[in-house]
């Protein structure tokens, strides 16, 4: 009896709650680890796990099932050969080509922008920074990756438009260009901090060893440094394209409406998430090709991120194994 | 090999020491300015919002509906949504979460399904987040017939920020010292008692952190919530989750897209508004952190 009240399992219990505990008859024999109690709660907290699973298949199914049946109005050939997107006029035409390189055209210049940017931003960070400014630095990007991307459309259709439109003519109201380096503004912050994190996880004693045989600051920055984060910072391009293919609100607010196959960043084009939300805000009826071009558009959308998204996955993983 | 020690030795080797340090401090400075210019945009952007939407800032703006008229439309019905949206993404999300993050890490055997939830995780979390609208509107809104109500929103929203709430949570987990499971353990713990006892409270910070940033996350997300159909013209106050709403971030992006200036500076308004609400967010993150971490057992 003494004895099993010492192994009384109730750890959480202060001393005093302790004392006022009748003493209980515990039963030894019962395996309270693999008791109905501990078995449910294992049972729950599993369920849980299992949900993020069902998203992606609930994903997957409605991509598929609504995709499915946009194919029984539109040819495979239709959409991936004609260049007119036109589900809104009298004489409909689904040729995702206006689509997609609008969506490219936006994801190219958010990448010139980003890019560069971004890389010498971690560089700095990392290597040049003062401590002091350091902790100032970072916390001033993870700010600038807070903002709503919604307050980013507003910034790119109010303020770096009617700025551009004084420096380069022919700019349309709504364009490619404006939209393009608000996006890559809102995806610097993530290639510069996945980069940063790439180039803290190269050994130091890689860094030392070129400094004792004489090499400057910026000769070990870019000869062993980057070369030797270079997975992990390529993975941060392609995690941050891959944001810039999906990004919405912005390209909804500065780049327009019209999906015309063009490569002219001055012009007005539609990406393929602006599509999506253009189609939904009006009142479609379900069912109707209009409606299932939307899901058609998401898939491919879908596919195109998921892409990347493992393709970085796989970069990082071979790059943790490295070192 | 042989050339190197010659080169090397020879009289008319230089180590040019003076151009490499000069490429350097240029290299250098360029890496700075770069950096510099990411605080700039942030700066301009904070500084744009301000001066066109202060002026439209006032108690009337914040406790009106909206209207036709730019001199009489408000945010009322729109800050009142979002903190609906809010509380009930957060009632949604939080425990499922955090609930599979604690099965994930303490009693998830490390199979090939681990790894495959693992996988599909990390994925969900680089789903653009239209896509989750795309799920809320044939699912939630139309398979489920719950309309455009705030409960589809809600839930859309909290299936878009679990995989940050899980993987914060887990990254949470894993920097509490397993000495302290095993102790417990010792001591004849159950599984369940370790964790709500042990491992959640220790791990608080952490989850905090990942919770309120998910939070603030899914406040300033506008697309997943044009696609279930959130209006931007709610002349009302939600009264149950079923009914109809707007949030902050649909009414900015319907008054940016109007062409009259005045519904501009309104939008600018409403992103102040929206901007200081992430604030008090962001810095409740940052002072539960270092409170927590005060007594933090190590």
């Amino acid at each position: 009896m003494d004895l099993a009240q010492q192994q009384n399992p109730l750890v959480s219990m202060e001393p005093d709650q302790l004392e006022r505990t009748p003493p209980v008859d515990l039963d030894l024999t019962e395996n309270i680890y693999r008791s109905p109690r501990e078995r449910f709660i294992a049972f729950l907290l599993g369920a849980c796990a299992i949900i993020s699973i069902l998203t992606t298949l609930a994903i997957a199914a409605i991509l598929v099932y609504e995709t499915a049946r946009f194919f029984t109005d539109v040819s495979l050939t239709e959409f991936f050969t004609e260049t007119r997107w036109t589900p809104q006029f009298l004489e409909k035409h689904f040729g995702i080509w206006p689509l997609v390189t609008g969506t490219l055209l936006i994801t190219i210049i958010a990448a010139v922008v980003a890019i560069p940017l971004g890389l010498a931003s971690a560089i700095y960070i990392s290597e040049y920074a003062p401590s002091r400014l350091r902790t100032w630095l970072k916390p001033g990007l993870e700010l600038l990756a807070g903002v709503p991307t919604v307050v980013y459309g507003y910034f790119a259709l109010t303020f770096v438009t009617p700025i551009l439109q004084g420096i380069v003519p022919g700019l349309n109201i709504y364009n490619a260009l404006s939209a393009g380096i608000v996006v890559g503004i809102m995806i610097i912050p993530m290639v510069a901090s996945l980069s940063e994190d790439a180039l803290r996880a190269v050994p130091r004693s890689m860094a030392e060893g070129a400094y004792a045989l004489g090499a400057t600051k910026i000769e070990v920055t870019l000869r062993i440094l980057v070369p030797g984060a270079l997975s992990g910072i390529i993975a941060s391009f392609i995690l941050a394209i891959s944001r810039a293919v999906g990004e919405t609100m912005i390209v909804t607010l500065a780049a327009g409406s019209t999906p015309v196959l063009t490569l002219d960043p001055r012009a007005s084009v539609q990406t393929m998430t602006a599509y999506i939300v253009q189609i939904s805000m009006g009142d479609v009826a379900q069912g109707t090709v209009v409606y299932q071009s939307i899901f058609a558009v998401a898939m491919l959308l879908f596919l195109m991120t998921l892409a990347m998204n493992l393709a970085a996955t796989a970069l990082i993983r071979r790059f943790q194994e490295r070192y | 090999m042989q050339t190197t020690e010659t080169s090397f030795q020879s009289p008319d080797f230089s180590e040019r020491l003076q151009s490499r340090h000069r490429l350097g401090l240029i290299l250098g400075t360029i890496f700075f300015l770069a950096t510099l210019f990411s605080i700039i945009v942030l700066v301009t952007l904070i500084v744009d919002i301000l001066v066109s939407g202060l002026p439209w800032l006032d108690w009337d703006f914040l406790t009106s509906y909206p209207s036709r008229r730019p001199q009489a439309a408000g945010i009322k019905s729109a800050i009142v949504g979002s903190l609906w949206m809010m509380v009930l993404t957060a009632l949604i999300a939080v425990p499922v979460g955090i609930a599979s993050a604690v099965y994930l890490e303490e009693y998830a055997p490390r199979n090939r399904f681990f790894h495959l939830v693992q996988v599909n995780i990390a994925n969900l979390a680089g789903v653009p987040s239209v896509i989750y609208g795309i799920l809320g509107l044939a699912f939630f809104v139309r398979y489920l017939s719950l309309g455009r109500s705030l409960l589809a929103g809600a839930l859309t929203m909290g299936l878009l920020i679990l995989p940050v709430i899980i993987i914060s949570t887990q990254e949470a987990l894993r920097s509490v010292p397993q000495g302290i499971r095993e102790s417990a353990y010792a001591l004849g713990a159950t599984r369940s008692q370790v964790i709500w006892s042990h491992l959640l409270p220790i791990a608080a910070p952490g989850i905090l952190t990942g919770v309120i940033l998910s939070l603030s996350r899914a406040i300033g997300e506008t697309a997943p919530l044009i696609m279930i159909g959130a209006l931007s013209f709610v002349a009302f106050l939600p009264g149950s989750v079923l009914d109809e709403f707007t949030v902050l971030p649909i009414q900015i992006f319907d008054w940016t897209a109007r062409p009259q200036a005045d519904f501009r500076s309104l939008a600018a308004g409403a992103i102040i508004v929206l901007m200081i609400i992430l604030m008090i967010m962001n810095l409740t993150a940052i002072l539960l952190r270092n409170y927590f971490e005060k007594y933090r057992p190590r």
